[in-house]
């Protein structure tokens, strides 16, 4: 038994809520298998009115035809407004008074049936059929089988939009991370599987929970390269739960993934060790949980001349690749005293001579400076300082500034 | 029969005498300084007081692993280090990862374990320079044997920076460094410059030891 909606309005959505092969014929047309729904809703009359009533309810406007084949629900629903229900055997009968450009014949087809005096289904329903294959060839048979409804064939369905998302909605409110991961679980492993089954995996997941107290709590994590581990994924979550906790208990739980294409890489026989990405996105959420956001990175210098312009980006294990730089003479490096040091300096004919700060404590035995800088006079946040590079007795070098504030210790040469 | 019979049974069976004792000596990489190498799977510490050139050598061995195109690991227990000088030092910061443990030696501990079981960096570095030697000695010798195990019969070298040595035994090898001095150019301010460091590292590796002079140079 096929189904045919002939309107406007969202018709492949209401067919496809009552079947899974759903066939957009032409704009403004869809069919539809439906054998097999007698046993849901008995009689093709009341699956007829079921549809009809859903239709109502989503403001679809459409004729409605329920037939033994498709191309008879078809041409019934395009030549008879509201519901109708042929009945097996009586497709010809039913359909004889339709006009025959309901089938879209040919120009020349319709031309040549039109100096006939063939302007009915009924009328080309009666022609034999051997004369047709003669005179009209086998578009000419085709026709006549559909004027008749014995015309058989299968749908061509529409694909189903994939949807990579899932919602549950537990029987009571959860409060506790425990069974909240144990949905969350559920969920995953069957969008994973969801997403392998066409050949895709995700490197984001959205994570909707809709709380007790009607508030949302949403989370996005996105992981550095395509995956399908659910298990991973599940530890990122919990662990991004654990450090972002929902703030009342959890009434409904949404997820939502990104499908992308699989990661498709060949590590080189001689290519240099990196951090699985996904492992490597499980271990820096746990270092986060320990050291705190935002303190887990890539140092990324900034293009300006304050001292200390630096910005935390995110560590991706950029692929190794040779840029040429030739090795470095080893440098003489600071290390940096973060926040600086406040000290207090004993000036002595324009310079340092001796210095006291947090766990320093020496007279100057030698220096360098004093080096100005200055910049970003232009902005609300300028700096402007005195630098020195100086021995103190206690044996080690230091980088101190005299800037509006007073003195400080910026770190010690090392 | 005695061991020794068996020993030369052995022996003319194997074609000649085997050291029995002999361990294969591990791989090495390269630190960027001339005469040092630091052995793969092992636990290396650079020791040393302030200003003896022990962050000059960690640069180096920063920017020799970045060359060798490794993935690299610095957990910066006081938020001590100091991006601008490593780039000019050669370390490639596009493949370091940075983790700042904010005055904290406990975390840092915990940060650097999580990351050498995670596992995948050529260079793991836990940099305890700063830290008060009362808070780095607290470090129980447990902690040290479970890094030195983590790292063992990984492609991976695990470097600590301290004031003093603290892993004892588990390290395969110190780097003590020391400052010779400090190397400045002009008469008297201003234009007197501070042009760097000469300092010494003296390595102990089991029997073998030496003592490179390096000179770390100012930006």
């Amino acid at each position: 038994m096929f189904a045919c909606l002939h309107g406007s309005g969202a018709l492949t959505a209401l067919a496809l809520e009552f079947s899974p092969v759903v066939e957009e014929t032409v704009a403004g047309t869809v069919a539809f298998d439906v054998s097999g729904l007698d046993r849901l809703f008995g009689h093709p009359q009341d699956l007829a009115a079921a549809i009809a009533r859903r239709a109502t309810e989503v403001q679809v406007k459409a004729n409605l035809s329920l037939a033994d084949n498709p191309d008879a629900a078809i041409c019934a629903a395009r030549g008879f407004s509201g519901v109708h229900v042929i009945p097996r055997g009586d497709e010809g009968k039913f359909l004889g008074e339709l006009p025959l450009d309901l089938l879209r014949p040919s120009a020349e087809l319709r031309d040549t049936l039109e100096r006939w005096g063939i302007r009915r289904f009924r009328d080309l329903a009666a022609l034999p059929p051997l004369g047709i294959a003669e005179r009209l060839g086998p578009e000419g048979l085709r026709l006549r089988e559909r004027a008749r409804g014995e015309a058989e064939r299968k749908l061509v369905p529409v694909e189903e939009p994939a949807r990579f998302e899932d919602a549950i909605e537990p029987e009571y409110p959860v409060d506790l991370l425990e069974p909240l991961e144990f949905l969350l679980a559920r969920l995953l492993n069957g969008l994973a599987t969801r997403l392998a089954t066409r050949g895709l995996a995700t490197d984001e997941l959205r994570l909707r929970l809709t709380l007790e107290t009607g508030a949302t709590h949403e989370r996005t994590l996105r992981l550095p390269a395509p995956s399908l581990d659910s298990k991973a994924m599940l530890k990122l979550m919990r662990l991004d739960l654990e450090a972002h906790p929902p703030a009342a208990p959890v009434v409904h739980v949404w997820l939502g993934t990104r499908p992308v294409k699989p990661r498709v890489a060949q590590g080189g026989l001689y290519a240099p060790m990196a951090p699985e990405p996904v492992k490597l996105e499980l271990t820096l959420a746990r270092i986060r949980m320990v050291v705190g956001d935002g303190r887990v990175g890539t140092p990324e210098l900034l293009d300006t001349h304050r001292p200390d312009a630096f910005r935390m980006a995110e560590f991706g294990a950029a692929k190794p690749h040779a840029d040429g730089r030739p090795p470095v003479q080893a440098r003489l490096a600071l290390r940096r005293f973060r926040p600086p040091r406040r000290a207090r300096v004993d000036v002595a004919g324009g310079k340092p001579g001796f210095v006291t700060a947090e766990g320093i404590r020496g007279k100057v035995l030698d220096l360098a400076g004093p080096w100005r800088t200055s910049g970003d006079w232009w902005t609300a946040d300028p700096w402007s300082r005195d630098e020195w590079d100086i021995a103190l007795s206690d044996g080690a070098l230091y980088r101190i500034y005299c800037e509006q504030k007073g003195w400080f210790v910026e770190g010690n040469y090392d | 029969m005695g061991a020794a019979a068996l020993r030369e049974q052995f022996d003319s069976f194997l074609g000649g005498p085997l050291d029995w004792r002999a361990r294969p000596l591990p791989d090495t990489v390269p630190s960027g300084v001339a005469e040092i190498a630091l052995p793969r799977g092992g636990l290396v510490e650079i020791v040393g007081p302030a200003s003896s050139g022990r962050t000059s050598l960690l640069l180096a061995i920063l920017a020799a692993a970045g060359a060798r195109q490794e993935a690299c690991a610095l957990v910066d227990a006081e938020d001590a280090f100091d991006p601008g000088s490593a780039a000019a030092a050669g370390v490639r910061l596009e493949r370091l990862l940075w983790v700042r443990c904010g005055h904290n030696a406990e975390h840092a501990l915990k940060a650097a374990d999580l990351l050498i079981q995670g596992g995948g960096f050529g260079l793991a570095i836990l940099d305890l320079g700063d830290t008060p030697p009362a808070a780095a000695r607290r470090i129980s010798l447990t902690s040290w044997f479970r890094l030195r195990r983590a790292v063992e019969h990984t492609p991976a070298v695990l470097v600590t920076v301290a004031r003093q040595s603290l892993a004892s035994a588990c390290a395969s090898l110190v780097l003590e460094c020391g400052r010779e001095c400090a190397v400045w150019s002009g008469a008297a301010p201003p234009s007197r410059l501070l042009r760097g460091l000469r300092a010494r590292a003296t390595s102990t590796h089991r029997s073998r030891t030496c003592s490179p002079v390096f000179t770390a140079a100012a930006l």
